[in-house]
């Protein structure tokens, strides 16, 4: 415990104060209930015309947007913007200053803003989508809970590396900064990345055939696609633990690069002025 | 005890280098050339445990670099460097368990969090005991009367306040080292009598060594026993401030107000520095010429209204001395 100390407080300071920004919050999930809305109606058109050659069921999909809207905030969209003002102001300097282990702190802190950002903005959404449209007589477009237990017990796993996959990205960003100074270039290729990748945009698998294979192998596919499928049981049994594995496999991978890349970035840092 | 040796220490930044204009910028997309620049180039000394000690020289001269490597953040180019025993830059996180470090432009507290809470997550990155943590902190409240500020967020306080409050954040692990690099900087008078009181305390009755680089003279007149003197990367003077203003300027003034307008005066060896109407600065070096014989000397043949004897101030020898060094920055 005295070990992990250290982090935990981390964590937890940068939650409590991340958890401040109420009109953000609202202002956040205002935008994602109109685009959840849109794409819901882009959709249900789709389905109209082609229902199929649809991959996944019409409430499926459903499902699968307002999900996604939920925990938008808890995707890699752009580098910890602390880190960009840290670098900027030297405060960087700071960090190396503290009897700690550089990727495990920035990690811990990355972690807590993730998840203070999407917690009120995701239970916002739970509360609308998931039971204020059925009420209201719109159970067809509503939030659908897990079919089953299994689903719902395969989801906290998937949710849990979703988690620590987006962090893991996001510390690759983060260092990429932190070594070019400026946080713009990163965030210009990341977040397109992530709208076409994970699954954010589209399904994976309403990609054309030719390139599902690589689809459902790169990263990306761990955030987005691979946890709602297991979450309304696309993926169940063995290629649910195939889809974990995935997740889990590739946020080992990232971690160990990310820690390897802050190692030779903090080698070379150079803190000027003063 | 030695605590800090640094032996040749050198530190190289390569910058790129453009040619002036629009042109200049597309030659530098092409082929980019590079400059180089020698923040450090020979930089030794020692410190002992205890020892209270002041770097002072022009902007630019390395003293931030100084501090930068010594407190592990930065890696020289080259030479060797110890502290408590250790290399900060290979060994960093056991060597930084053991400093302190205030930046005084910048902030190690969290600029949206009350002071308290700052020192609380601090008292855990540092994994400090509870009950020591809190005696540690107590302590540091009370010496730096941080009682009345301890609840409001760090972007509320005044530079002098947050000053004092960085000062307990740099020391609630209970460093042996504190490093100072700039820490009047930009505080008012009051403020930095207050800094300059606990530092001195710090360091004679809790035995910090503490390792400061400075632009106020004062800092330096008032805390350190021993100065250290840098320009361009290089180490000028090491000793006493008081052998350092011996050897530089040993001259005097003598500021005269005369009853009617100034005369001319034509002694030897004493040269007028400033005149207005009715008085006038002269300089001299009183192993010419004493004090006492040069105001006989005036007073015999003028009517003299006041006469005073001064230094120059402490700022004059040191720019005399980066003078004489030709330590101006580059």
């Amino acid at each position: 415990m005295q070990a992990l100390r250290p982090y935990l407080a981390a964590f937890r300071a940068r939650f409590q104060l991340m958890l401040q920004y109420r009109a953000a919050a609202l202002a956040g999930f205002a935008t994602q209930c109109w685009w959840g809305v849109l794409r819901i109606m882009i959709f249900a058109a789709f389905y109209g015309v082609h229902a199929a050659a649809a991959p996944i069921s019409l409430a499926d999909a459903i499902t699968y947007v307002w999900l996604g809207q939920a925990l938008l905030a808890l995707l890699p969209w752009v580098a910890d913007p602390e880190i960009g003002q840290a670098v900027r102001s030297g405060g960087i300097g700071y960090d190396r200053l503290r009897p700690l282990d550089a990727y495990s702190y920035w990690y811990a802190r990355t972690l807590g803003w993730m998840l203070a950002r999407a917690a009120p903005r995701a239970a916002l959404m739970a509360l609308a989508a998931g039971l204020v449209l059925p009420l209201a007589g719109l159970g067809a477009w509503a939030w659908q809970p897990p079919p089953s237990l299994a689903a719902a017990l395969l989801f906290v796993p998937a949710f849990a590396l979703m988690t620590a996959l987006g962090a893991a990205i996001v510390m690759l960003a983060n260092i990429i900064v932190a070594a070019s100074l400026n946080e713009r270039g990163v965030n210009a290729v990341l977040t397109p990345l992530l709208i076409v990748f994970s699954g954010t945009l589209l399904p994976l698998d309403f990609f054309p055939d030719a390139l599902r294979p690589f689809l459902h192998v790169q990263p990306f596919a761990g955030l987005v696609d691979i946890p709602f499928r297991i979450y309304f049981a696309d993926l169940a049994g063995g290629a649910a633990l195939q889809g974990l594995a995935l997740q889990a496999g590739w946020t080992v991978v990232l971690i160990g690069l990310g820690r390897l890349a802050i190692d030779r970035t903090m080698r070379r840092l150079e803190m000027q002025g003063g | 005890m030695l605590q800090i040796l640094v032996e040749a220490l050198a530190k190289t930044y390569r910058v790129a280098e453009r040619a002036p204009g629009l042109a200049g910028a597309l030659r530098g997309l092409v082929r980019r050339r590079w400059r180089e620049v020698h923040a450090l180039a020979d930089v030794s000394f020692s410190l002992e445990a205890g020892e209270l000690l002041a770097f002072i020289g022009p902007n630019g001269a390395g003293k931030s670099t100084t501090v930068k490597i010594l407190s592990g953040i930065l890696r020289p180019t080259s030479g060797r460097v110890e502290v408590g025993g250790l290399v900060p830059y290979e060994d960093r996180i056991r060597h930084v368990a053991r400093i302190g470090v205030v930046f005084g432009q910048r902030s190690q507290l969290w600029w949206d969090l009350p002071v308290i809470d700052g020192f609380d997550l601090l008292a855990d990155i540092y994994r400090v005991e509870p009950t020591r943590y809190r005696h540690r902190r107590d302590e540091l409240v009370a010496m730096l009367r941080l009682e009345p500020l301890l609840d409001q967020p760090v972007r509320q306080l005044s530079l002098g306040q947050r000053m004092r409050a960085e000062f307990a954040a740099a020391l609630l692990h209970d460093p042996a080292i504190l490093f100072l690099d700039e820490p009047t900087i930009g505080l008012d008078a009051p403020s930095k009598l207050a800094v300059r009181a606990f530092v001195r305390r710090l360091n004679r009755e809790q035995g910090v060594t503490v390792l400061l680089t400075t632009h106020d003279m004062h800092d330096v007149e008032a805390l350190a026993e021993r100065v250290i003197v840098i320009g361009q990367g290089r180490l000028l003077a090491d000793g006493p401030f008081a052998s350092l203003r011996a050897g530089v300027l040993a001259e005097r003034r003598l500021h005269v107000d005369f009853a009617g307008p100034a005369p001319e005066l034509d002694l030897p060896r004493v040269t007028v520095r400033a005149r207005t109407e009715r008085s006038l600065e002269l300089a001299f070096d009183p192993t010419d010429i004493p004090a006492p014989k040069l105001i006989a000397l005036i007073t015999a043949s003028h009517a003299v209204e006041d006469v005073h004897v001064d230094e120059p101030a402490i700022e004059e020898v040191i720019a005399r001395f980066y003078d004489l060094h030709d330590a101006h920055e580059a």
